[in-house]
């Protein structure tokens, strides 16, 4: 079982706020999950690979040309803050 | 039914105009009730029907989804309009440009009516986690669409519209096809670009086609499917013409009935449906083979490893940075002491719903430092082991035959409160997207519950880039006309 701090510590790595009730519904849904999970740790993998990719063919690379995309402006139109064509954020010290 | 409308279009019999305009009026007057659409394009649509007549009337020859309505998923995108993927986060959010799939389709001049509903950002089973309320199912509406894709289903089931798209993470097409009877394929994954689709998981994610016949779904994959510049992942394998390959004839292909998916636990009717499916087919001149997939067990548990690692990664991006919602926006108010951090908690806080936050936890718990091995790559090396059981059973058979669900459309509300009974939905669906294969749902039959006939579906998972020899076999049974009715 997590306890309620393991549980806010991840909340705070995965960049997500919780309430206090999302914090007790988590510790008990995680758990399960993460005890589910637990079927998996006795299947014998000796050999199997630990792919990441489902690609049918591999490594097809784009062209390596230069292009103006011309795109910057729209893109900007969904940021909540912007000046002078950038994204604005708050200080980060 | 799009063969048809086809030819009324093209030999002016009847306008592409009208068409829409009837298809619309059917969506103001059922869709108060159905939620099956977030957005409505009404002005654009006819835009795009009435360019179709044009073209008629000029004497230009038009493709086969020229003038044809049809509806999209709100997780693709279109360029100058709002795509929500079911999130409030997105609430306010603008693509600036086109979905591949959108770019294939204004090709061929398709008529798109709207965008449909879905859980928010294609997580769940439902539809019912959609931050803009439930889809329901137009056969029982106090029963569950299914989803993620319910509202594509629902959009198809009630006539609103001749075909949608949707997007199959883990079943999220299938699924919702067979609750609401209609035919559901998710490609093989590379048959289709994933441009311009709001990532769920990238390596489980395709884009794929409902609709309400067997040749409907292959002459919209025959559209969307092939090569894009955009999408690395997207196979340059030729595409053919789907449409052209349904033939009918099944003589001599082999059907492997896995006996994991037939114990003892499944539900005797939904078991008694998929066996008088079989019997049709076997009728028809396939080969029933009982086979074994021995890892097929352990599909849910790498699923929920692997799909919310992937989901944690990509989701990042909605910081309230870049897109959509905002908590602590007003960066130059002097009243506001809020930090960096406290903005990215504050806005996923407010803006994502609880499937999204546990999901995200999930993966991120899964690929942090001292749970990476035990978790995200060991649930890689059996998806590994799995997708060897399904080159071994392809090397005997041509397809493998299951139930789509293991029971029929749910009752609203139902399973919202339980994550792990709702995950449970997708126990013969995620498989598919595990391994890579295509699959296909398609309605076998009837189960009376509640004094209500409810659909129930079977699913065919083919060999990777066969979706001909699928959609043939879904064609034969089609054509056979012989549903049961339990």
């Amino acid at each position: 079982m997590l306890s309620t701090d393991d549980v806010k510590h991840i909340a705070t790595l995965a960049r997500v706020g919780l309430t206090d009730a999302e914090v007790t519904h988590f510790q008990k849904d995680l758990s399960a999950v993460l005890d589910w999970f637990e079927e998996l740790k006795d299947v014998d993998v000796t050999g199997a690979p630990a792919e990441t990719s489902m690609a049918p063919e591999s490594n097809r690379a784009a062209a390596d040309v230069d292009r103006v995309s011309g795109e910057a402006p729209r893109i900007l139109e969904n940021a909540p803050g912007k000046k002078d064509g950038y994204f604005k954020v708050k200080s980060v010290f | 039914m799009i063969r048809e409308l086809h030819e009324k279009i093209r030999s002016g019999e009847k306008k592409a105009a009208d068409i829409a305009a009837e298809h619309l009026a059917r969506i103001r007057e059922r869709d108060g009730n159905l939620h099956a659409f977030l957005d409505v394009r009404e002005a654009q649509a006819l835009r795009e029907a009435e360019a179709v007549d044009q073209a008629v009337a000029q004497g230009e020859s038009i493709d086969l989804l020229a003038g044809i309505p049809g509806a999209v998923k709100d997780n693709i995108v279109l360029a100058g309009e709002r795509t929500t993927a079911g999130s409030k986060i997105l609430d306010n959010y603008v693509s600036p440009y086109d979905a591949s799939v959108i770019t294939k389709l204004r090709a061929e001049h398709a008529v798109i009516l709207g965008k449909t509903n879905l859980d928010e950002f294609a997580l769940g089973s439902s539809t019912e986690l959609s931050a803009y309320g439930p889809t329901r199912n137009p056969i029982d509406e106090t029963r569950v669409a299914g989803g993620t894709s319910g509202g594509s289903a629902v959009a198809v089931a009630a006539g609103l519209v001749a075909y949608a798209l949707g997007s199959d993470t883990g079943g999220s097409i299938r699924q919702p096809a067979a609750f609401c009877g209609v035919y559901g394929l998710k490609p093989t994954y590379g048959r289709v670009s994933r441009s311009g689709l709001i990532a769920s998981a990238s390596s489980l994610d395709q884009i794929g086609v409902l609709a309400s016949t067997t040749e409907d779904v292959a002459i919209v994959l025959s559209a969307i499917a092939g090569a894009d510049a955009l999408d690395g992942t997207a196979s340059e394998r030729p595409v053919p013409k789907y449409e052209d390959l349904l033939t009918g004839d099944i003589k001599g292909k082999k059907i492997g009935v896995p006996n994991e998916y037939f114990t003892d636990k499944l539900d005797a009717k939904v078991k008694a449906a998929a066996m008088a499916a079989l019997d049709v087919l076997k009728s028809l001149g396939a080969e029933i083979v009982p086979i074994s997939l021995p890892h097929s067990h352990l599909a849910l548990p790498i699923y929920y490893i692997v799909q919310p690692s992937e989901l944690s990664s990509n989701l990042s991006r909605f910081d309230g940075i870049r897109y959509g919602l905002s908590v602590n926006d007003q960066v130059d108010s002097l009243e506001r002491t809020s930090t960096l951090l406290e903005t990215y908690l504050d806005t996923r806080k407010v803006g994502l719903g609880p499937e999204v936050k546990r999901r995200i936890m999930l993966g991120t718990y899964a690929l942090s430092a001292g749970y990476y091995d035990a978790y995200y790559k060991k649930a890689l090396a059996v998806r590994a082991i799995l997708r060897q059981d399904f080159q071994k059973a392809f090397e005997t058979v041509d397809v493998i035959f299951s139930p789509t669900t293991p029971e029929t459309a749910f009752k609203l509300g139902s399973k919202t409160d339980d994550p792990l009974k709702m995950y449970f939905s997708d126990i013969y669906t995620v498989t598919a997207n595990l391994v890579g294969v295509p699959a296909m749902s398609f309605p076998i039959g009837t189960i009376v519950d509640d004094g209500v006939a409810l659909p129930i579906g079977g699913q065919f998972m083919g060999r990777w880039f066969e979706e001909e020899t699928i959609l043939n076999l879904v064609h034969a049974f089609e054509k056979a006309d012989k549903r049961v009715s339990l």
